[in-house]
């Protein structure tokens, strides 16, 4: 590592830096971390759950399981890892020397190994039982302590990824190269300023419902305790007025990435860029008023589902939007299959998936029917490992050689989509039929008739873990031993190309020219030459437009 | 090693800070209105529950909840409009080059900070109710404590505005963002205390 910068030593990335790239390194690698730490939790239950009765680990531990593997892969991994990505690219794309306030995104960055071993600690005192959505009553009785650190822990996290969207939005609104208006910014900015937009307005209400769930807790009030005179369903509305933006918080991200990876990929221009970013600020907006969705068991009266199911619905269309530009974009394109594109299609395959079957739940009657079975589970799963899971492993195979200055191998890099996307499906797609015969999530016990389907499923999970090693390998493998990568191995147009790999220390040597849009593909690139001079590729673009 | 890092503390100090070093313009006052979003979203989410048990309990108060005694709370809030106004003053002179007229104006703010929560204090002491009697006096002590820690932060807030003015320079009439930062976050947390009185000791 102590070759990656003349300036930058290896230590760097331990210590309170304010680099926004040693900071956008430092939330990958803990993210990473927490993906593991949550990939082996998935695992236990799916060896558990790979017979019905529980022979593995106890009931009540397999809901700590449960519980654990939910709020770490969402609070852990996804959201940290848009992060990272956010963090080390926005500065670099907008032509900026770092974010707006590098003091504080290094304050975001170092409350999450805090909070994440605070929030693994609770093991030790019995971890929590209630699910990710920790809903009162049952988190109110299901041990206290454990309950009580998921939520300060969820507080914690959720206070990092408000500073860091607050140093997103200033970044991507107020440093830009002045040559670089707002319709000329990459789509990866567009989403995270959707994103960002979400954190703002959505994780404060969260953190209300967590305060007042505290002093349920601790202090004995009733806010949400039925048995003391308060109101469940008022935490439901609170806690899902969150999470489900959180939902697109996840998953923005990573449609920025798909659009930065796939018209590089495929040699062509973005298709239809204003409707992708609009589209980014409608998911945004819709997002906000969608939540009781996931109510519409819990006593919703009739005119609200009908509201709900409606808005719902709606996300279809930006989002629908979406798939169809990058399946235009793709369109004829000179595709180069690599690691990169491959998990770029994978996500445009597994996130329609996803998205189809949201569409399904949406529906009043059909979601009364699958409401709490496996049927959902397959849903956000493929969502948010179809979508935001392949979206990121697309961005890390695509801005590897940026951020480490080396080259991935790609052998390795396509066996490593290969074996996730089999595991992916293998594990996921039985969960629908499981789902629609009425199989319960969140229960360690099932009826035997459902066996044959789990094994499937377990099969398809042990698969997906093994998929990880040859990633590991290469990203390890490629960090010490990889071929030095050029300053534009794709021939990208994007900014953070015109820089060294890795960036110098403040990204550039010079303010960075913007002489084409950032998806002018499709143009004679073949023939130019990465270091050719500025003028010349001028004259290319206009000669060719 | 920290090379790229805007020393923040740095550009306090540097009165030149908008025409720039290296051409880092200031956004750290568009920070603050962007964290002030995100925080009344707290205050919103407080509220809504607030008004959604009011709406679905079927007596509300809930029966045998005290009349809440309306003289403190009054002149409370009369206290904390006042002191925004005097804050501005601080403000202004600031503005005009007068340092000592900061610090008077913003020292009396600070003291009608601390008067509002003495007066917040009394009211805790002498309610006839406490944080479990039932559901309503939860919501009370709830959201009038969030309310109150705000004041308390923003009292901190005045207070190391005070600390800082007594450097020589620190503070002009084109150097202000802590003085800015403080005020805006005064006038927010005067804002939301108009809205929960509203909310919580008149409707």
């Amino acid at each position: 590592m102590e070759q990656v910068h003349p300036q930058r030593k290896w230590q760097d990335y331990f210590s309170f830096s304010t680099d926004h790239k040693v900071i956008g390194v430092q939330y990958l690698v803990t993210a990473f971390f927490f993906y593991f730490v949550g990939g082996a939790l998935a695992e236990a239950m799916r060896v558990e759950l790979s017979t019905p009765d529980p022979d593995f680990v106890q009931p009540e531990f397999y809901n700590q399981l449960m519980t654990m593997h939910g709020s770490i892969m969402l609070f852990l991994w996804i959201l940290p890892a848009g992060a990272a990505f956010a963090n080390y690219l926005i500065p670099l794309m907008i032509g900026a020397e770092d974010m707006a306030f590098p003091r504080l995104n290094a304050v975001a960055f170092w409350i999450i190994p805090p909070g994440g071993i605070f929030f693994l600690s609770s093991f030790f005192v019995g971890a929590p039982q209630a699910g990710w959505t920790s809903y009162p009553p049952l988190s109110l009785v299901s041990g206290q302590w454990g309950e009580e650190i998921w939520i300060l822990s969820v507080l914690l996290l959720g206070t990092s990824s408000i500073l860091g969207a607050i140093n997103f939005v200033t970044t991507i609104l107020r440093m830009r190269i002045p040559d670089m208006d707002i319709h000329s910014m990459p789509l990866f900015c567009w989403s995270m300023l959707a994103t960002s937009a979400l954190i703002l307005l959505g994780t404060p209400v969260l953190a209300a419902a967590l305060i007042l769930l505290s002093f349920d807790l601790i202090a004995g009030t009733a806010f949400f305790n039925p048995a003391g005179g308060g109101d469940p369903i008022v935490y439901q509305h609170m806690f899902w007025f969150y999470s489900h933006p959180a939902v697109y918080i996840m998953v923005l991200p990573f449609f920025g990435v798909i659009s930065e990876v796939l018209p590089v990929h495929a040699r062509k221009p973005i298709f239809g860029y204003r409707a992708i970013a609009y589209s980014s600020l409608a998911i945004s907006f819709l997002g906000l008023i969608v939540w009781a969705h996931h109510m519409f068991t819990s006593g919703t009266p009739g005119w609200l589902r009908m509201f709900f199911m409606a808005t719902t619905m709606i996300i279809a269309v930006p989002t629908g939007i979406k798939v169809f530009s990058w399946c235009a974009t793709l369109w004829g394109g000179k595709l180069n299959l690599n690691s990169a594109l491959l998990f770029g299609i994978g996500f445009l395959s597994s996130f329609l998936i996803g998205g189809l079957s949201g569409v399904m739940v949406a529906s009043v009657p059909f979601d009364i029917h699958v409401h709490d079975t496996y049927f959902v589970v397959a849903h956000f799963h493929y969502v948010l490992f179809g979508g935001a899971v392949f979206g990121l492993f697309a961005a890390v195979y695509h801005w590897f050689p940026k951020m480490s200055g080396k080259m991935v191998n790609e052998t390795l890099g396509r066996i490593h989509f290969v074996m996730t996307f089999i595991g992916f499906n293998l594990t996921f797609l039985p969960m629908h039929p499981l789902g629609l015969q009425g199989m319960n999530r969140r229960i360690a016990l099932y009826d035997p008739k459902f066996q044959a389907l789990n094994e499937l499923v377990s099969i398809g999970s042990y698969l997906l873990a093994l998929s990880t090693f040859p990633f590991i390998i290469n990203i390890v493998w490629s960090v010490f031993k990889g071929k030095p990568a050029p300053r534009n191995p794709w021939r990208a147009l994007t900014l953070e190309w015109q820089t060294a790999s890795p960036p110098i220390i403040e990204n550039f040597e010079e303010e960075p020219v913007l002489w084409a849009g950032p998806y002018d593909y499709g143009i004679d690139t073949e023939s130019i030459d990465g270091d050719e001079e500025v003028e010349d590729m001028l004259a290319e673009v206009a000669g060719n437009t | 090693m920290q090379s790229s890092a805007v020393n923040e503390s740095q550009l306090v100090i540097d009165s030149h800070q908008e025409s720039g070093h290296h051409g880092h313009p200031d956004h750290r006052m568009f920070g603050v209105i962007l964290f002030l979003i995100a925080d009344s979203m707290t205050f919103i989410g407080f509220f809504a529950a607030f008004l959604i048990y009011r709406a679905i309990m079927p007596e509300w108060p809930p029966e045998g909840t005290p009349e809440l005694e309306l003289l403190v709370p009054i002149i409370n809030t009369s206290i904390l409009v006042t002191s925004s106004f005097v804050m501005h003053k601080g403000q202004v002179a600031l503005k005009n080059n007068d340092i000592q007229g900061l610090q008077k104006w913003f020292a009396i703010t600070a003291a009608m900070g601390v008067a509002f929560l003495a007066g917040q204090g009394y009211e805790y002491f002498h309610a006839e109710m406490g944080l479990t009697t039932n559901l309503f006096s939860s919501c009370f002590f709830a959201v009038t404590g969030f309310h109150g820690l705000h004041v308390t932060v923003g009292v901190l807030l005045i207070l190391s505005v005070l600390w800082r003015s007594r450097t020589e320079g620190h503070y002009s009439s084109t150097s202000h963002f802590g003085v800015e930062a403080a005020e805006i976050y005064w006038h927010f947390v005067d804002v939301i205390w108009l809205i929960l009185f509203v909310l919580v000791y008149l409707l």
